[in-house]
C-alpha cells in the first residue's frame, strides 16, 4: 500500500505540473478545480479503473464522466499520462483545431466519455451508462466527478433520485468538495450543506473522505464496489488550487491562468 | 376517413421496431399513457425506464444510454421536451451527436383544454436551430411509423413531433418515408400550399375549397423540417409564383421560417405564413382554437386568395 501511495503521489504531482503548464500556455482555463481533483482523478486512472488506452471504445471499459467539465485540464493530463494521446499534445489546450477543447468533447478526444461543460448534466449521463451496463450484462463501473457548487443544479438531484431508484450499484459519484465556486464560498453563495446527508436522504451509500489522502481515496473507491444495491457518493473534502501555495483556497484562481513568475513558482513547488 | 393520432402510431411503431431491435430502449417522464410509450412498457418492461417528472434527467440519461450503444427514445409532451430540457438536448445530445431520439407528443394547440402551458408552439424552432439535429413532423400514422423507423436508421439525434388529436390517414401502406424528401399530395399550377403535421389535412381541405372556385392549388407535405427539401420548395415557387405555408406552430422559427429562408436565398417569391401569429394558445376545444387562431382550411384559402 505504501509503495502504491508513493507512486500515485508522484503521478498526481506530475499531473498537477501538466495542469499548471497547459493552462499557462493556453492563457486561460480553470486551474483551481483541476488541482483540487488531481488526486481523485489520479486514483481512478492509475489505480482503480479498468481501461485499455489503445482501445478507447472497448465495451467493457470503466467509464469516467467529468461532470464538472471546466476541470478538463486534469482529465486531459490523466488521459495523456495514461497513453490515450501524446503528452506533447497537452500544450494545444484551447487552441484552434485542438482536440483538447476548453471543455471535454467526446467526439474529438479519445478517452473522453461524455461532452460536458454545462454543469449539472454529467450524473444523468453516468446513470444512462450504468443502466446500459446492466441491460448488456456487463460488469463495468461508471464514475462521475461533480463540483460542490455544481450540486446546486436541480438536475443533479433528479439524477440522484433516479440512480437510487434504479439501484445503480455500479455507479460512483464523487463530489470534489473544495468549498468554493465562482462567486465565493459555496456556504455563502448557496449552501449545499449538509451535503452528505442530502445524498444519504436520496438513498445513496455515502462515504466522506479527505480527497487528497490516497489512504482514504483508495479504500473508499474499493468500498463503493460492494454497496449492496445502492449507488455510492464519495464526498471528498479538498482544497481548491491544491499543491500551488498561492492558489490554495483562492476563489480567484477558479478560472484564471498563471503567468510568468507565477508559473515558475508553481512548478517549483510541484517539483 | 379514418383518423389516428400520430402519438398512437408512435406507440405502435415503437413496439414493432423494439421487437426486432434489442438496442431500442424507451424513456418517459410520467406521461407514458399520454405519449403512448406505455405500449412499449407493456411489451418490454426491462427496456423501459420511467424517470418521473424530471425531463432534464431523462434526456441526460438517454445520452448516457446512447453513449453506451443503446438507441433511446425519450418521450414527454413537446413543451417539456424541447422547452424544459432544451439545454440537456443541446449539451448532452446534439453537441456530442449522440444517438438519442426525442419523440414529443401533444405539440401545438390541438392539445385543447389544457391550455397554453401545455401547447407547444415553439418546439420546432428550438430543435431546428440545433446543429446535428434532424426534425420530423409527420402528418399521419403512416408517416409517423416511417419517421420512427428512419430515426432508428439515422445515427444521431432526431426530434419527432407528435400530436394528441386524431388526424386523417393520408397514405397507403405502400408509402415510403424518405427523410428530407417532401411529398406532393396534390398537383396544382395556380398556387402552392406547403404544410406540415396536423396542417397537412387542413391544407388538403383548403385545396378542395379552392378547386371549387376553379383554383388549382398544389399541396406539398414537408414531414422533414430539417434537412429541408430545398429543391421541392424552389420548384414549387417556380411553378406557381407564390407560396403559402401552414403549420400548427408559431410562424416564427418553424416551417414558415424554413421555407422563407430558402426562398429568400434561392428564388424569392411572395409568401404568407399560416400559423400561430406570435401568440400563445389558450384553453378550448381543438376546433374552437383552430378557428380562433386562424388555422382552418378557410384561413389557408384566404391566404392563397390574397396572393393570387
Ligand atoms: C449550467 C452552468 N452554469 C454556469 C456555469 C459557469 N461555471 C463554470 S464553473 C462554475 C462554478 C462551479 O463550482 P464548483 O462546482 O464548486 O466547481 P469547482 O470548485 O470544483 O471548480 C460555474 C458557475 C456552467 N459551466 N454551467
Ligand atoms: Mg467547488
Amino acid at each position: 500500500m505504501e509503495k502504491i501511495v508513493a507512486e500515485l503521489t508522484e503521478k498526481a504531482r506530475e499531473i498537477r505540473r501538466h495542469i499548471v503548464r497547459m493552462v499557462a500556455e493556453a492563457g486561460s482555463g480553470h486551474p483551481g478545480g483541476s488541482l483540487s481533483a488531481a488526486d481523485i482523478v489520479t486514483a481512478l486512472y492509475f489505480n482503480q479503473m479498468r481501461l485499455d488506452p489503445v482501445r478507447p471504445d472497448w465495451p467493457d471499459r470503466d467509464r469516467f464522466v467529468l461532470s464538472k467539465g471546466h476541470a478538463a485540464p486534469v482529465l486531459y493530463a490523466a488521459l495523456a499520462e495514461r497513453g490515450y494521446f501524446p503528452v506533447a499534445e497537452l500544450s494545444t489546450l484551447r487552441k484552434l483545431g485542438s482536440r483538447l477543447q476548453g471543455h471535454p468533447d467526446m467526439r474529438k478526444l479519445p478517452g473522453v466519455e461524455m461532452s460536458t461543460g454545462s454543469l449539472g448534466q454529467g450524473l444523468s449521463a453516468a446513470n444512462g451508462m450504468a443502466l446500459a451496463a446492466r441491460l448488456d450484462g456487463r460488469d463495468y463501473r461508471v464514475y462521475a466527478l461533480l463540483g460542490d457548487g455544481e450540486c446546486q443544479e436541480g438536475q443533479v438531484w433528479e439524477a440522484a433520485m433516479a440512480a437510487a431508484h434504479y439501484a445503480l450499484e455500479n455507479l460512483t459519484a464523487i463530489v470534489d468538495f473544495n468549498g468554493l465556486q465562482i462567486d465565493g464560498p459555496v456556504s455563502e453563495v448557496m449552501s449545499t450543506e449538509p451535503l452528505p446527508d442530502k445524498w444519504r436522504a436520496f438513498g445513496w451509500h455515502v462515504l466522506e473522505i479527505d480527497g487528497h489522502d490516497f489512504g482514504q481515496i483508495l479504500p473508499a473507491l474499493e468500498k463503493a464496489r460492494s454497496a449492496g444495491g445502492r449507488p455510492t457518493a464519495i464526498v471528498a473534502r479538498t482544497v481548491k488550487g491544491k499543491g500551488v501555495s498561492f492558489m490554495e483556497h483562492g476563489v480567484d484562481w477558479h478560472g484564471v491562468a498563471p503567468k510568468g513568475d507565477q508559473v515558475a513558482q508553481a512548478l517549483a513547488e510541484l517539483a | 376517413m379514418q383518423k389516428i393520432a400520430t402519438r398512437e402510431a408512435y406507440g405502435k411503431a415503437l413496439v414493432e421496431l423494439g421487437t426486432g431491435n434489442p438496442d431500442i430502449v424507451v424513456l418517459d417522464a410520467d406521461l407514458a399513457k399520454s405519449t403512448r410509450t406505455i405500449e412499449f412498457k407493456k411489451r418490454f418492461p426491462h427496456r423501459f425506464f420511467d424517470l418521473g417528472v424530471a425531463e432534464a434527467n431523462m434526456v441526460g440519461t438517454a445520452a448516457g444510454l446512447a453513449a453506451a450503444g443503446k438507441i433511446p427514445f425519450c418521450s414527454t409532451f413537446a413543451v417539456f421536451a424541447a422547452g424544459r430540457a432544451f439545454d440537456q438536448i443541446r449539451q448532452s445530445v446534439a453537441y456530442p451527436r449522440l444517438n438519442v431520439k426525442i419523440a414529443a407528443s401533444h405539440a401545438g394547440i390541438t392539445v385543447g383544454e389544457d391550455g397554453a402551458s401545455h401547447q407547444s408552439v415553439e418546439d420546432v424552432a428550438l430543435m431546428r436551430v440545433l446543429p446535428n439535429m434532424t426534425v420530423f413532423v409527420p402528418a399521419d400514422a403512416v408517416e409517423t411509423a416511417g419517421a420512427v423507423r428512419a430515426a432508428v436508421d439515422i445515427d444521431g439525434p432526431v426530434y419527432i413531433r407528435l400530436g394528441r388529436a386524431g388526424v386523417p390517414v393520408l397514405h397507403g401502406d405502400d408509402f415510403k418515408f424518405v427523410p428530407g424528401q417532401a411529398v406532393t399530395l396534390r398537383q396544382g399550377l395556380d398556387a402552392t400550399i406547403i404544410a406540415s403535421g396536423f396542417m397537412v389535412g387542413q391544407a388538403l381541405q383548403a385545396a378542395d375549397l379552392l378547386a371549387a372556385e376553379g383554383i388549382e392549388a398544389g399541396v406539398l407535405n414537408i414531414h422533414t423540417i430539417k434537412p429541408l427539401d430545398v429543391q421541392a420548395v424552389v420548384d414549387a415557387a417556380q411553378r406557381t409564383g407564390f407560396i403559402v405555408t401552414a403549420e400548427e406552430h408559431s410562424i416564427i422559427g418553424g416551417l414558415g421560417s424554413a421555407v422563407a429562408e430558402t426562398l429568400a436565398e434561392h428564388y424569392p417569391v411572395p409568401m404568407l405564413r399560416v400559423g400561430l401569429q406570435d401568440v400563445f394558445g389558450e384553453s378550448g376545444r381543438p376546433d374552437e382554437l383552430l378557428q380562433k387562431y386562424g388555422l382552418t382550411p378557410d384561413d389557408i384559402v384566404n391566404a392563397v386568395q390574397k396572393l393570387l
